[in-house]
């Protein structure tokens, strides 16, 4: 493209200089432009920099998490040409990241939906990475006079928002999906285009559970600082105030539920979220209770009232674990919520009320 | 460890008359749910399905049927305090998935 003769760009009707995908030129991720016929396409790098683990890791703890994006558009690895295979995916910086890290030494174009900022999965379930968003994003790329095949390759966790068939008829494109996870997409493209029933499937490891929890623990902690102070009030007027031992025996429930129990989750025994949470709970308030020599007369209105709360608490941390799990029903979530919900709140009402009476009056 | 969820709460719904053996639904199901027995697609995991629609969708015969939904326990709660449909929309906060 060096060659300036061998250009058409005099002609104000070809090889529009129009870039198809917006950046930021100080984006490193970045590594140059590839032209196409209908313009220039932004080639990304297969490495990871310090500054994307740095972002992944912001991310994984809630910190500017909606405004993690990219802009959509077409994109390039390696040097694609017309019949380079297109991968299509969503404007999640995170999702980005971990499909490119995959496609060192490939020659493909990636296509990215305007998902908000939302994973494939998630986005899929609302419907943004969806037909409607994929059909017009390959029509605003000018995808078809880029390439010359009509394949695309989907995530095959963007099922449930993108209907393969709806998406021939409207533009001539055949979707193939993918493997579930991005390592896989090597070895989905050598076998031309197979996925092994391994590669369909849905993990959810030790490690995948883990990397989830630090989100819930942020929010957790936020509203934690109004339980707080709440209690700091009630220090003003109480004849035993809240301490020290207070705060860790209501942090461990917090831990258990929110941390804890979603590590552990597959060997806890039962199916239902909130009596995986609640067990645990128990487990440590019990222990905190007699380590805090609290089940003797003196205290067993603490003791009952804690009893109450705190499990119940892990209960419904580990209930709410099930909007990250990648095996519960929607179904079966609202079932154990209409038995867990209110025995949670029965629960944990008698108790601080319980603790309330313990707090002032006794 | 093979994670299991709730028995026998899945609205998963195949009919085998419409069904025209593409296999489309055992691609995209993430769970191995289904599987082809003579040119026939059949439900051979029900409970593991987390209902995701992921089959009905790219359904292409309308064979399949699915109450998809989603949201977290805090969105289902708010839900049903408020009396609307529960949404995973996020974008307001920093919650959910």
């Amino acid at each position: 493209m060096s060659n300036g003769k061998s250009c058409c760009c005099s002609a104000s009707s070809c090889c529009s200089i129009e870039p198809i995908t917006p950046y930021d030129k100080n984006d490193k991720w970045v590594t140059g432009e590839i032209h196409t016929p209908k313009g220039s396409v932004p080639v990304v790098s297969a490495n990871l920099h310090f500054k994307d683990l740095l972002g992944a890791w912001k991310v994984r703890w809630g910190i500017g998490r909606m405004k993690y994006k990219i802009n959509p558009g077409l994109y390039a690895i390696g040097k694609p040409d017309h019949t380079s295979p297109v991968l299509v995916s969503a404007n999640y910086k995170l999702t980005f990241d971990a499909l490119r890290k995959e496609l060192s030494d490939l020659d493909c174009w990636i296509l990215i939906l305007d998902t908000k900022g939302i994973n494939v999965w998630c986005a899929a379930g609302k419907g943004t990475f969806g037909t409607d968003e994929l059909v017009n994003r390959i029509s605003k790329t000018g995808l078809s006079k880029i390439v010359s095949h009509r394949k695309l390759v989907l995530p095959q966790l963007g099922a449930p928002g993108v209907s393969a068939h709806e998406v021939t008829k409207q533009t001539g494109f055949s979707v193939v999906y993918g493997p579930v996870m991005a390592k896989d997409i090597k070895a989905f493209l050598d076998s031309g285009f197979k996925a092994s029933k391994e590669m369909r499937t849905v993990k959810f490891t030790m490690w995948d559970r883990l990397v989830l929890t630090p989100v819930e623990l942020v929010a957790t902690a936020k509203s934690s600082l109004i339980v707080f102070g709440v209690m700091f009030l009630l220090n003003l007027f109480a004849t035993r105030p809240f301490g020290l031992e207070d705060f860790i025996a209501y942090t461990g429930a917090v831990v258990t539920g929110a941390v804890l129990t979603p590590l552990i989750l597959p060997v806890v025994p039962g199916r239902a979220f909130a009596w995986k949470g609640w067990l645990p709970g128990l487990l440590w308030t019990s222990g905190f209770i007699w380590y805090s020599g609290w089940f003797a007369p003196p205290y067993l209105l603490l003791a009952i009232g804690y009893l109450l709360v705190l499990p119940s608490l892990s209960a419904y941390l580990a209930m709410n674990f099930t909007g990250s799990s990648t095996y519960t029903s929607f179904s079966g979530v609202i079932k154990e919520m209409k038995i867990a919900v209110p025995l949670i709140a029965i629960s944990a009402v008698i108790g601080l009320v319980l603790l309330l009476i313990n707090s002032i009056w006794v | 460890m093979k994670h299991r969820y709730l028995k026998n709460v899945a609205t998963l719904g195949l009919s085998a008359e419409k069904c025209i053996g593409c296999g489309r639904c055992t691609e995209v199901c993430p769970h191995g749910v289904f599987s082809m027995n003579e040119n026939k697609a059949q439900v051979e995991d029900k409970d593991s399905c987390m209902e995701c629609g992921a089959c009905a969708k790219n359904c292409p015969a309308t064979a399949i049927t699915v109450d998809a939904g989603v949201g977290c326990a805090s969105a289902v709660i708010m839900g049903w305090l408020t009396g609307s449909e529960p949404s995973c929309d996020c974008s307001s906060g920093e919650e959910c998935c």
